[in-house]
């Protein structure tokens, strides 16, 4: 048997938690939350190249305070299996050999469970590295399942013990402290959304949101592009101070960012009979990273005609995707990670993020960690991160034994 | 006899002295010994206006009469002062009119066919069509309006001439039918004595490339202050254009004056000294004070708006620029000097309602700094009312609001400019091209009613040299975040701000409160 919070099928708490969860999160980490705390049996591996891995610490990602709020959209529901156990964002010990991989190992985990992790031939996506666009992720060994933390039978983050494939371990320097660990999933994600973005040397871009994702994201632009000015749109005193750490070149409200924008790139501005002013002109990549109607709507109308909109925050309903007509964006996804070109070189995002992990200073994104017993002050902790200064909120299973 | 402007001492059977705050006023005792400047009473207004300016204009100074200017097939252009004279506006007919009307009249018996009017508004923004018509009467405005009578655009590249260079190597380039024209009248309103003479074409009609070489702040530093042209950097650059572009074009210049009438009958009070106040007066004043106290915001600044001055025209001078200037300058001297006896540690000023920038519209943050730092603090010739390393005291609400329309580049300036730096040169040499050049502010410069993209940072220049010479400024009732921004401090009550300018220039510091408006220019010995 092995704890584990577990993400269970409730219409009324979905209901309940899609209508009040953002006005009122602590509802979501209380009575409304689709989750419980259990003992249950361990995941067994499903097959060979599988193994078991023991959490160190699992953190709280903004696509699971999503779900647990009832805001993804039902275009997932197909893509996952339940019960399942959240937590993607892992970095444990390996329980039983895999493969090269001695027991002991320490790793840290990407998520995606591609072609290889559900013993399938590799589809043409897998097949060129991108194992994020894996059009195989409801067959093979284990349920559907887009990602472990979404999949019945892998287990997930948020538990004593999880199972995962060859294909998904990396392998951790003994110099990488677990709590930067952590951190290099989601980092992988930024600087797939940094590439993907395409920024020219000298472009501009705005980056709308900052917290984990946000700042990660800046910071995989100053890293692998020579992107020029970076303008960052935080809420929050602590989101402001990181992003000028990790090289904002302006750091603004999301009430000034039109202006901000407008500014810099001397564009003009226009103020519709209703809805927010746009810009004619703006920044040359825009990403999304809050997940949020009113940011998307901001990216939107702030990038220039022909430029590049990233949504690397979860998607939601409602933005109005006019300007993505009227200036001829080209708008596209950044979801999880993959191979990445970067100087003519194609590398795994992992690795990259890896390093940028051993070599960037990202002591403090890290802010708390929390047993698995304390998940609803975790997850209340989460819901306001920002507010409270505090990018990354994590659970540590160990605590719990 | 019109008494003349005076320093009270204050002492036990002083009242409590009117102070002027933004859109509100109040009462507020001072401790024994402040020094109260007053202004003169308002001179008498000339009894016949027409009659003064038909006399300017057939005898002016240094030039032959007007008439003898004009012949038939010509090209006329005639300038005026745009929106930011007089303050408040004045009531009907604006001493402007009855100018054009005048000129127009000549000149149409003289067949002049080819006349336009320009507003010299400068990177002031636009006048509508309806202020147009404030100033210039509905007769001249149904005539020529839009197609002969309009705003000049600084920023039209086909409606622009360049003149050439002064022996400093400033660029002088002023609108292209100004230029052309075979001659050009100028009508100005001076209400204060940084106004007029060479200020009025080369700046009123000027571009952004004349204008930088002395709107900056280099210049500004060099003002001491701008209300006494001698003293004046502004004015002596001004003054090597207005002498080029007398080489290159005829300019036949209609200069007036007025007196101190600055508040309506219901205001009256304002414009009187407190211990003299009638029963009348008092209760005006208890009325108007709780009326206002009361209202809300929209209404009272409605009200405020609404104010139109009941200004007379103290005198009329026509013809060559600097020969009408000095007489003109003595007319405004005559108003509203008064000599005071050396310098204070503390300065005191209550600032008013209007500044010349917000005239139907709100005055923001900048435009209170520029006010008080810039306009008031000026008001001097000699010495500063208050010493170097000294303290002023300014009483304004400082509300942290903006005219969106009016003030766009303001908006900019208070949210990126102020908070990475407060120091003129550094704004100057970081920011100012980038906003002047901003192709969003010259269009709303150009097709709204914007004020051009650099005009907020004019307005910190005008306050360069009070910046310079102060050891602190703190503005009582203001908005604290917002004079924060500006690098102010922030008192809640009179007392409080004393108690904290006590801080830096000493424990029994002198004071010195600017009773004003009406407007006093204090002569400081």
């Amino acid at each position: 048997m092995t704890v584990a919070l577990e993400l269970f099928r409730s219409v009324p708490r979905y209901l309940a938690a899609r209508a009040v969860g953002e006005r009122v999160p602590g509802l979501v980490a209380g009575p409304l939350a689709p989750l419980r705390l259990v003992n249950r049996d361990e995941p067994v591996p499903p097959a060979e190249g599988w193994g078991r891995v023991a959490p160190r610490l699992a953190g709280i990602c903004g696509s699971d305070l999503a779900t647990l709020s009832g805001r993804t959209s039902f275009y997932f529901s197909p893509l996952v299996s339940m019960p399942f156990v959240p937590g993607h964002e892992v970095v444990g010990d390996l329980f039983d050999d895999v493969e090269d991989l001695p027991a002991g190992t320490r790793v840290v985990i990407d998520p995606v469970l591609s072609c290889a992790a559900r013993g399938l031939p590799p589809c043409s996506s897998c097949a060129e590295g991108s194992t994020g666009r894996c059009d195989r992720v409801t067959v093979g060994h284990v349920s559907p399942g887009l990602q472990t933390g979404y999949c019945a039978d892998t287990g997930g983050g948020w538990s004593a013990m999880l199972v995962a494939h060859r294909s998904q371990l990396h392998p951790v320097p003994d110099a990488l402290p677990d709590e930067r660990a952590v951190l290099v999933e989601p980092l992988a994600c930024a600087i797939h959304a940094a590439l993907r973005g395409r920024p020219e040397p000298g472009d501009t871009v705005l980056v709308v949101g900052a917290g984990t994702v946000g700042i990660l994201t800046l910071l995989a632009l100053r890293e692998f592009t020579d992107a020029g000015s970076i303008v960052v749109v935080a809420k929050h005193q602590g989101q402001r101070d990181l992003a000028r750490r990790y090289g904002a070149t302006e750091v603004v409200g999301p009430r000034e960012a039109v202006s901000a924008v407008r500014r810099g790139s001397r564009a003009f501005r226009l103020q519709p009979e209703r809805g927010g002013a746009f810009l004619l002109g703006g920044v040359d990549v825009g990403i999304e990273c809050a997940g949020t109607r009113g940011s998307l709507d901001l990216a939107l109308r702030t990038t220039r005609a022909g430029g590049r909109v990233v949504l690397a925050g979860l998607p939601v309903a409602g933005a109005d995707l006019t300007p993505v007509w009227f200036r001829e964006l080209e708008v596209m996804g950044a979801y999880a990670s993959g191979m990445e070109r970067v100087n003519g070189d194609r590398r795994s995002a992992f690795d990259l993020a890896m390093s940028v992990a051993a070599e960037v200073d990202l002591d403090g994104v890290l802010g708390a960690t929390y047993p698995l017993g304390s998940w609803r002050e975790a997850i209340d902790h989460a819901m306001s991160a920002g507010r409270l200064g505090t990018p990354k909120v994590a659970f540590d299973p160990r605590e719990d034994s | 006899m019109t008494r003349p402007g005076f320093v009270l001492e204050v002492d036990e059977r002083t009242p409590p002295l009117l102070v002027h705050r933004g859109e509100g006023f109040g009462v507020q005792r001072f401790p024994l010994g402040t020094r109260v400047v007053y202004p003169p009473d308002s001179l008498p207004a000339l009894p016949d206006v027409r009659g003064s300016i038909r006399h300017a204009i057939m005898n002016p100074l240094g030039s032959e009469p007007l008439p003898e200017l004009l012949r038939p097939g010509m090209r006329l252009t005639i300038a005026f002062d745009d929106i930011s004279l007089p303050l408040p506006p004045m009531n009907p007919p604006d001493v402007r009119q009855l100018v054009l009307e005048e000129v127009l009249e000549l000149a149409a018996r003289r067949g002049v066919e080819d006349v336009e009017l320009l507003v010299a508004n400068s990177l002031h923004r636009r006048m509508t069509g309806k202020e147009i018509e404030a100033v210039v009467g509905e007769r001249v405005f149904r005539s020529f309006w839009p197609e002969s009578l309009r705003n000049f655009d600084a920023e039209d590249p086909g409606g622009l001439t360049y003149i050439g260079q002064t022996d400093k190597g400033e660029d002088v380039e002023i609108s292209r039918r100004a230029a052309e024209s075979d001659l050009l009248v100028y009508v100005n309103i001076n209400l204060v004595a940084m106004d007029g003479g060479h200020k009025s074409v080369p700046v009123g009609l000027g571009s952004y490339r004349s204008l930088r070489h002395h709107h900056n702040v280099n210049t500004m530093l060099h003002s001491r202050s701008y209300m006494d042209p001698p003293s004046s950097a502004l004015h002596g650059s001004a003054a090597r254009m207005g002498r080029l572009l007398a080489d290159h074009l005829r300019i036949f210049t209609i200069e007036t004056t007025l007196n101190n009438e600055t508040f309506p009958r219901e205001f009256g009070f304002l414009n009187r000294r407190e211990w003299e106040w009638s029963l009348r007066d008092q209760a005006g004043y208890l009325a108007a004070k709780k009326a206002n106290d009361a209202a809300p915001g929209r209404i009272r600044r409605e009200v405020f708006r609404r104010i139109r001055a009941p200004y007379g025209v103290t005198g009329v001078h026509a013809g060559e620029t600097e020969a009408v200037h000095e007489q003109t300058l003595a007319n405004v001297h005559r108003q509203q000097k008064v000599e005071v006896s050396g310098q204070s540690d503390i300065m005191v000023v209550g600032l008013p309602y209007i500044c010349p920038y917000n005239v139907n519209s709100i005055m923001n943050p900048i435009l209170v700094m520029c006010l008080g730092l810039g306009y008031f603090f000026n008001m001097y010739v000699g010495r500063p009312l208050v010493r170097p390393g000294g303290a002023l005291i300014l009483c304004h609400p400082v509300p942290w609001e903006f005219h969106t329309v009016h003030h766009p580049s303001y908006v900019d300036f208070f949210e990126e400019v102020l908070a990475e730096t407060t120091d003129p040169s550094q704004i100057e040499s970081k920011f100012e091209e980038q906003y002047a050049t901003d192709p969003w502010y010259v269009h709303l410069y150009r097709n709204s009613h914007a004020y051009h993209g650099v005009h907020p940072f004019y307005m910190w220049y005008w306050g360069a040299h009070a910046l310079d010479h102060l050891g602190d400024v703190i503005f009582v009732g203001g908005d604290r975040r917002a004079v924060r921004r500006m690098g102010f401090r922030a008192a809640s009550t009179f007392a409080d701000a004393l108690e904290m300018a006590r801080e830096r220039v000493g424990s029994s510091p002198t004071i010195t409160y600017l009773h004003s408006p009406p407007l006093a220019l204090a002569e400081v010995r």
